[in-house]
């Protein structure tokens, strides 16, 4: 046995043990669209938690953080630094929407921009911006799968067909099990993620330094400047830190999939403990910042950052190791793929097709659709993996300053009721131009500041002007719904 | 919506505060503690005192029914 075929058969039984549960999943629960979706609206603490970190630890983070770590040395804080605030912005943000979800049977994101703008429209316009900047996110976690077999083969296997294979299950189990499916593969992903992740993040230093403090000691004699921002790069000091965490820290949550796992909860409580404890779960991003810093004195000169991870790990541990860390990242990079196809369908189908298309469809045709999508989504994503990869970070980064320009909609539209549906649309639209020029005419950073912050501040400025110009709606769920308005604070 | 009493707002800037805008006071590689650099020290710490501002926001916070109650009719 070549180390190769041990290493890649280690990660075939893991991605076949995981995908089965994902399978077995629908046993015992009749898959209608609500439960297909939301799961039932039935998970407790430990679920949510599982498909909350299941998701927000992508292959991206995994491959990529350590990967900044090495190349651009201090300003990869930015990572720790928004890990724990998202969580603080999901503590005000996602029990209200749980609770507008539960009262009105709401399903995605943009069921609660209907709801509270009564614009199918402006729905319509939403799902459409959450489906079109998924794709460029469902194509990091292919291309991060690809590499993973490529460099566990020793390039034996090309990327494009284990990218094709790897996402034809994807799509199976999210076809078959639904969201609970994606929540019973992520048990598997979380136990492996944190055996891997603990043990390379220790073991790393350990052996080429004799521990952690005698790295940095290292690193830091050797290369000073690689540890305080900028770091190794010219324009990402102090204020792109701030702007880069703020924007991260308010946008995490708009991502339609993120969004939409408010309404897999039980409780509004549940969503609050589970924001007060997720922060722990960045110790694991510690581990893996330490294995990129601790590779810039071990392996000078990998020219792929993404690849730093895989290399050093294949470099350190036997083959058989080097298969159980693999398949980790794997399903890292398939559990958010799941979610990823699973919301961008659901949105396809519910908010964009329904409403405009075919007024008068039924749920049941409604679940059809979306699963039609699952396999179009993937297909999409699939093509555009295989044929484009330079620029897949700007698409990230275009991505996450254009979802993150739903927040004003979202947070102002929950809180205040002077916010209209004329101002959600034109801040919209205005904070995707701006982010869309600034990041395509390589201005970002602009002037040192994250250019989605930049095109968020223009957005919060046009949204406040044109709601103040517009008469407030006299509808959505403050006044549907008097009884929760008024409420008493149910302090104890 | 019923907004967030001020008690866990303010809570919840304090993380704000200790780990994003303060980022030139505590950006340096000296003093090094538990053998991280300070920079990295400081904001992994905060992944600690983060979930503890939280949990007192918490307790203004929750909802007075049964988390687990399937109603939690209000």
């Amino acid at each position: 046995m070549t180390p190769s075929i041990i290493a890649l058969t280690v990660i075939c039984i893991i991605v076949v043990i995981g995908s089965l549960l994902g399978f077995l999943a629908r046993f015992h629960h009749e898959m209608d669209l609500e439960q297909w979706t939301v799961g039932g609206r039935g998970f407790g603490l430990v679920l949510v938690w599982l498909l909350m970190a299941g998701e927000i630890y992508t292959t991206f983070t995994f491959l990529g953080a350590s990967g900044w770590a090495y190349l651009k040395g201090g300003p990869v804080l930015y990572v720790l630094g928004y890990a724990p605030l998202m969580y603080v912005v999901s503590f005000y943000l996602l029990p209200p929407i749980w609770e507008v979800g539960r009262k009105h049977g709401l399903q995605t994101q943009a069921d609660f921009f209907e709801l509270r703008y009564g614009s199918k429209y402006l729905a319509a316009f939403v799902a459409l911006v959450g489906v079109v900047f998924l794709i460029p996110y469902l194509q990091i976690q292919l291309t991060g799968l690809g590499l993973i077999v490529e460099v566990a083969s020793f390039g034996g296997i090309h990327r494009t067909p284990a990218m094709i294979i790897g996402f034809s299950l994807v799509a199976g189990f999210v076809f078959v099990g639904g969201i609970r499916g994606v929540a019973w593969v992520s048990i598997v992903k979380d136990v492996l993620m944190v055996i891997s992740v603990l043990l390379i993040g220790l073991a790393v230093p350990h052996i080429y330094f004799g521990g952690i403090g005698n790295m940095f000691a290292a690193l830091a004699s050797a290369k000073p400047a690689h540890l305080i921002m900028p770091g190794s790069t010219r324009n990402l000091g102090h204020a792109w830190y701030i702007t880069s965490v703020f924007i991260t820290a308010l946008g995490f949550y708009m991502w339609p999939q993120y969004f939409a796992c408010a309404f897999t909860a039980k409780s509004g409580n549940i969503l609050r403990r589970n924001a007060a404890i997720m922060p722990l779960y960045g110790i694991m991003m510690t581990l893996v910042l330490i294995v990129g810093f601790s590779a810039v004195l071990v392996m000078p000169g990998i020219r792929d950052s993404n690849l730093v991870l895989l290399a050093i790990v294949r470099k350190t541990f036997p083959s058989w190791l080097l298969g159980v860390i693999g398949g980790a990242a794997a399903l890292t990079a398939m559990v958010p793929a799941a979610i990823q196809l699973l919301s961008g369908a659901t949105l396809y189908a519910k908010n964009l097709f329904r409403p405009i298309f075919a007024p008068n469809m039924t749920d049941q045709q409604v679940a059809k659709v979306a699963k039609i999508m699952v396999v179009v989504l993937t297909l999409g994503a699939l093509v555009f993996a295989i044929y484009t990869s330079p620029t897949l970070v700007d698409l990230l980064l275009l991505g996450y300053a254009g979802v993150t320009q739903l927040f004003p909609g979202v947070a102002l539209g929950l809180f205040s009721k002077r916010v209209t549906t004329a101002g959600v649309f034109a801040g919209v639209v205005t904070g995707i131009s701006v982010a869309a020029v600034l990041m395509l005419t390589g201005h970002d950073p602009y002037d040192g500041l994250n250019a989605g912050f930049i095109a968020l501040a223009f957005n919060f400025v046009v949204t406040g002007v044109v709601s103040l110009l517009t008469p407030a709606r006299v509808a959505g769920f403050d006044e549907t719904l008097p009884a929760l308005a008024s409420s008493p604070p149910g302090t104890p | 919506m019923k907004r967030p009493s001020l008690g866990a707002i303010l809570l919840g800037l304090i993380p704000f505060a200790a780990t994003c805008f303060s980022v030139a006071l505590w950006d340096r590689i000296y003093p090094m503690v538990l053998g991280l650099p300070f920079n990295f020290f400081w904001l992994a710490l905060w992944l600690f005192l983060t979930p503890l501002c939280m949990w007192g926001a918490y307790r203004f916070e929750r909802t007075t029914d049964d988390p687990n109650d399937e109603g939690g009719a209000h």
